[in-house]
């Protein structure tokens, strides 16, 4: 009990990660309103720009800026411990936008499946094909 | 130039898709013209390229100037330097029979069409030219939005299935983004050849082998393999038939060509086919995939669903055939890509022309049609002889270095798959055939349509179709060439 309060504890970025994925997912296959479906596959998305986010932490360390050298002084010597790491955040700006454009895509999707059957329900929309 | 032509392949189209969408609101007019010359120039582009391989092997394109490890490199080789030919020459063909579909269907929107076309190849060219991992998750979200839109703008049930797409397709993609975190969360590295060096070192890793199996769902969702196929049916059959003949031959077959890349240079064949569990799970879904596409497609009554079932079933083909792990199956799986995407574009461009003189999606409806449009059939019949896998289309030639690399592999469940799906085959194509041929008596089902009207499709749209069939004849007769020259090079 003790050692998986620890790994509870220690990992919790994954959890919490892991936890709004599968929020996300539970939402994409289960709910049948296809605005809610939207909403989690957005969550299903943020949780993996999380985990990227979280990845790139260090204990003790700083912003990723160094500060600007002036004629005359050495160059500082830059210990990679003390800063945070920048990459997974900047991959993390490309997938924000990413996931904004799949709204965007998805959300103007559902406008047009609105215009059309006159809902948003999944079931109500398979029954109107059906009848036709 | 030829220096700067990995970086020219993919800017170039996109540049033009931001000037196309300009036109768009401008003068729809020039859309379509700016689009054939941007294509066509890829084509060129890609042929060169192609050719320079075979001197130097392998071209390295440094984006920005930064070097490899760090910055994005674009990595053209024997193995890719084809499937940017293809899918240059796939885009190229089927534009040019595009425009009456465009006109007919939606003439208000072309300039937007014509856009996200060009914007969609782009997305495919890059995804094949790039050696990082990142990158090619952002060109595969390009590939899969523009998708999207083209399939949202078809008619009847298109939103709705579109819409399923962007869910399952969102899926995907995550799921692969997802495994290069653990990769580079393990690695430090994003670099395709650098994490090949790294990875061997750390091959009893959990989180690697995690990272490895979470790319293959995502790619796997996002090839429709069987279990995960459920998208692709309607969405490719309610697709404006514009759009579902460029995204049916390529989405899954790039997807398929990615699979590949990451084992052979990002995951090593070494590590990937160690778990013998692993492969030979993937090899039976595969087959599971092959019977149930068959089957499935027997069942359909629509031209376009059939087909899409058909391209399932093909899916199971290639990725039962690569891992088998032997270099008869790999050598297989990677000629059917190139044969499967011509094969598709092939019966898409006759059902095409079909569907637009004659408006018939349903194939009970096609009596007579082999007197009325000759030219379209014997298109569609070519294809559908490749399909099956009749000398000396190009589809027999894949399909028996696929049942080779089966027996090589003692895999028997996979030759008698690939038997079975040919015999279906035959029995799909040989009702169409016997519809349309044998009972021409009865035209009282076509809805609206006297028999009288069914003219052969324009010219424009005969060429481009006649233009693959023969390319399907010729790419099965010079097989021997294309394995030398381009396949065994890339075997490791």
């Amino acid at each position: 009990m003790a050692t998986f309060v620890n790994l509870l504890i220690a990992k919790y970025n994954f959890w919490a990660f892991a936890i709004l994925m599968m929020i996300g997912l539970y939402a994409m296959i289960a709910k049948k309103n296809l605005i809610k479906k939207i909403i989690g596959m957005n969550i299903f998305q943020t949780s993996i720009i999380l985990f990227y986010v979280s990845i790139g932490a260090k204990k003790g360390a700083t912003i990723p800026i160094i500060s600007h050298v002036l004629h005359g002084e050495s160059e500082p010597t830059i210990i990679p411990a003390d800063y945070i790491n920048p990459l997974p955040h900047v991959l993390m700006l490309t997938a924000i936008v990413v996931s904004v454009a799949t709204l965007g895509v998805a959300l103007a999707l559902a406008i047009k499946v609105h215009r059309q059957y006159g809902t948003l329900e999944e079931d109500q929309i398979h029954s109107i094909i059906q009848s036709k | 130039m030829i220096l700067q032509y990995p970086a020219l392949l993919i800017t170039l189209p996109l540049i033009a898709a931001f000037i196309i969408t300009a036109f768009g609101w401008l003068n729809q007019r020039f859309c379509y013209p700016i689009a054939v010359i941007t294509l066509t120039a890829a084509l060129y582009i890609s042929v060169e390229l192609l050719l320079s391989i075979f001197e130097v092997q392998i071209i390295s394109y440094r984006l920005g100037g930064w070097p490899p490890p760090i910055g994005i490199e674009y990595k053209v080789d024997h193995l890719n330097a084809f499937v940017l030919v293809l899918i240059t020459l796939v885009a190229l063909l089927n534009l040019v029979a595009a425009k009456p579909k465009v006109d007919q269907e939606f003439k208000e929107k072309s300039g937007a069409f014509y856009a996200l076309y060009v914007l969609f190849v782009t997305g495919l060219l890059g995804i094949t030219i790039t050696g990082d991992a990142f990158n090619l998750y952002v060109l595969l979200e390009i590939t899969a939005l523009t998708g999207y839109a083209l399939i949202g703008l078809g008619r009847s049930h298109a939103p709705l299935a579109g819409l399923n797409y962007v869910f399952m397709g969102t899926i995907g993609a995550s799921f692969y983004l997802l495994g290069i975190g653990y990769l580079y969360l393990t690695t430090g590295s994003l670099n395709m050849a650098d994490l090949a060096t790294l990875i061997p070192a750390l091959q009893t890793s959990k989180t690697i082998v995690f990272g490895f199996v979470l790319c293959l769902i995502g790619l796997f969702i996002k090839m429709a393999l069987f279990p995960l196929h459920n998208w692709l049916p309607n969405a490719y059959s309610y697709s404006p038939s514009a759009a579902s003949s460029l995204i049916a031959p390529l989405t899954t077959k790039v997807m398929i060509y990615v699979m590949i890349r990451l084992v052979f240079s990002l995951f090593t064949p070494a590590f990937s086919f160690s778990n013998q569990l692993l492969t030979a799970v993937v090899v039976w879904i595969a087959i599971v995939a092959i019977v149930m596409g068959s089957v499935l497609a027997l069942a359909q009554k629509n031209l376009f669903k059939m087909l899409s079932f058909i391209i399932i079933a093909e899916v199971g083909y290639m990725v039962g055939g690569f891992w088998l792990g032997n270099s008869d199956g790999m050598t297989g799986a990677i000629l059917h890509i190139a044969n499967d995407a011509l094969m598709t574009l092939c019966l898409f461009l006759a059902v095409g022309n079909i569907k637009y003189m004659t408006k018939i999606e349903r194939f009970e409806d096609l009596k007579g049609i082999i007197s009325k449009m000759p030219v379209s059939m014997t298109v569609f019949i070519i294809g559908g002889f490749s399909i099956i896998g009749v000398p000396p289309t190009c589809g027999f030639f894949s399909k028996w270095y696929l049942i080779k690399g089966g027996i090589v592999a003692n895999q028997w469940g996979f030759v008698i798959a690939l038997l079975f799906s040919s015999l279906v085959n035959t029995i799909l194509f040989f009702r169409i055939i016997e519809i349309g041929f044998f009972s021409s008596g009865d035209n009282s089902n076509v809805k609206g349509h006297g028999s009288a009207t069914i003219r052969e499709a324009p010219i424009g749209m005969l060429i481009p179709a006649l233009i693959t069939a023969g390319l399907l004849v010729l790419s099965g007769l010079y097989t021997n060439e294309f394995v030398t020259y381009i396949i065994l090079p890339v075997m490791p």
